[in-house]
């Protein structure tokens, strides 16, 4: 069941400026990955490079066995940053959620019944199934990335590129959006979220890849996740701030 | 019942029936991917850099709306593209370049057909003419209607995708930017087709105003598609009638009516009006009550 997610050599630019250099990796799909590392490292880069929204320079990206090029139908699901979205589009949660469906039916298929039943899952899975005819701006940041999670789930997207889930989230909205990531993971899917919060890595992810323009580590969070590592990473002590002296201007 | 059948009883005004239905429709359509993708001020351009291309076509080919059509569509993917050309070549955003290139295309087309000579007036360019409508203006609208909404029904999924989120959308396979190419032509086409109705100036309306009525209305984008097109037909047809019994010219009588229900919606609408919004505080304030309480 076990299929993995094979970066080798990837270098990807951003605004023509190298973001990240030349980064091996290998990830399981049934894990959760934080993608670590300070503002600049190359998280948002990475995803969208996954997602094939920016160019690889060198290297290549394969998954199952065959290489990732550009758009990828629906093995993929992207979820962008909460900013990114126009939350007034009139449309409700279980709509967007539908349009998980839309690049399998193709321009015409009928939105059949197994749709419908796929729609259904994917409100169930991620808690939505009251707020399943709101309107997407009444909805709470939280029910917001839930609402993406759930369109993700009803492509049957094999991997989750997400951007910045958790910022801005209260402790409930957290715990409420751990939950359904962890029911993706269980049924083997390979969840991928840039993350900043270092204190609650461990709580929520049991896999990192660290990042400081180039690789820094990545394993399981047990043996990866170590201050040498994150310090590495973060160039400086970030658990111990008084060494460093922020200057305001 | 007299005072609806009656004028139709004229040929010119049968005519003009039939252009108002398609004209209203096609706009009131395609309105609703204007307003939610924000091409409203694209939409504006498109139609003043119509008058170049229109005298263009004038001069060289003649008044036909085949002449019409092509130099329209010149004109307008000039504004479209030279703006976005403009926008990455330099250090300029790019509606500032838009807005400089229509403006300019504007003049130009003024100057033209004054210098032209040609025997029309400006009048019937600007504010369109829709008791002298022909029967290839008819067939112009027609095949306009057909190709349009052919391609926005036909595409109309992966167009949704594009048009909430791009970035998602081309993850998923789906040309981003051959469909926001293919929404400006038929933005362009849109209005080539209603300019005979209510002419360059006011063509705007017709694309925008049943849509942004619709979208204060309801939350579903299939509401806002069809009835975008239905309110569209209804005001370009009630327009059409206020204009022949009030003796006002077609395209001001059109747009007023369809301004008249946007103003009722901006008002009224149960949900997002502004004074259903006052009188409903109490009412707002226990929903989010309840959505505290479900959270």
């Amino acid at each position: 069941m076990s299929h993995k997610l094979h970066l080798q050599d990837v270098t990807v630019s951003y605004n023509r400026i190298p973001a990240v250099h030349h980064l091996n990796a290998t990830l399981l799909c049934g894990s959760c990955v934080a993608l670590l590392g300070p503002n600049g490292a190359g998280k948002t880069t990475l995803l969208k490079a996954i997602a094939g929204l920016l160019p690889l320079e060198t290297g290549r990206i394969e998954f199952r066995g065959h290489q990732l090029g550009g758009s990828s139908g629906h093995e993929i699901a992207y979820v962008p940053q909460r900013e990114a979205v126009d939350w007034d589009f009139p449309i409700t949660v279980r709509g967007l959620v539908e349009m998980g469906r839309y690049p399998s039916l193709g321009k015409w298929r009928r939105f059949g019944s197994a749709d419908q039943a796929g729609v259904e899952e994917a409100l169930h899975i991620c808690d939505l199934e009251d707020l399943a005819d709101r309107q997407i701006s009444a909805l709470s940041g939280g029910q917001q990335q839930r609402t993406f999670l759930a369109r993700a789930w009803a492509q049957k997207a094999d991997i989750y590129l997400l951007d910045e889930p958790f910022t801005g989230l209260d402790r409930n909205a957290v715990d409420a959006f751990a939950q359904a990531m962890r029911r993706l993971r269980e049924a083997g899917k390979l969840i991928m979220a840039s993350h900043h919060d270092l204190k609650s890595v461990e709580a929520l992810f049991d896999h990192i890849l660290l990042l400081n323009g180039e690789l820094v580590a990545c394993g399981s969070t047990t043996e990866a996740f170590t201050k040498d590592n994150i310090d590495r990473a973060y160039a400086m002590h970030v658990f111990s701030g008084h060494t460093h002296h922020h200057h305001h201007a | 019942m007299n005072w609806i059948l009656e004028p139709f009883e004229y040929d010119f005004m049968r005519r003009a029936l039939l252009v108002c239905v398609l004209v209203g429709f096609t706009n009131g359509f395609l309105g609703a991917f204007v307003v939610i993708r924000r091409l409203a001020l694209m939409a504006d351009a498109l139609s003043h850099s119509l008058l170049p291309g229109l005298a263009l076509a004038a001069i060289f080919i003649g008044l036909s709306p085949l002449g019409l059509l092509l130099g329209g569509l010149l004109a307008a993917i000039f504004v479209a593209l030279g703006g976005h050309l403009i926008s990455r070549s330099s250090r300029l955003k790019e509606e500032t370049a838009i807005a400089a290139l229509y403006i300019v295309a504007f003049a130009v087309g003024i100057a033209l057909i004054k210098y032209a000579g040609v025997k029309v007036s400006l009048d019937h360019f600007l504010f369109g003419n829709i008791l002298g409508v022909g029967d290839s203006d008819l067939w112009t609208s027609y095949a306009i209607t057909c190709v349009a909404m052919t391609l926005l029904v036909s595409f109309q999924r992966p167009l949704l995708l594009t048009i909430f989120e791009a970035s998602v959308a081309k993850t998923q396979g789906v040309p981003v930017g051959m469909l926001l190419g293919m929404l400006i032509l038929l933005i362009v086409l849109a209005m080539v087709s209603s300019l005979q109705a209510v002419g360059v100036l006011l063509s705007l309306g017709l694309l925008i105003l049943p849509a942004a009525t619709i979208y204060l209305l309801s939350d579903s984008f299939d509401v806002m598609l069809w009835g975008g097109a239905s309110l569209g037909t209804f005001g370009a047809v009630t327009g059409l009638l206020v204009s022949f019994w009030a003796n006002i010219p077609s395209g001001p009588a059109i747009v007023l009516i369809l301004g008249l229900f946007f103003l009722l919606a901006y008002l009224f609408s149960p949900r997002y009006g502004i004074l259903s919004r006052y009188f409903k505080r109490r009412h707002l304030h226990e929903e989010s009550l309840e959505r505290w309480e479900n959270q």
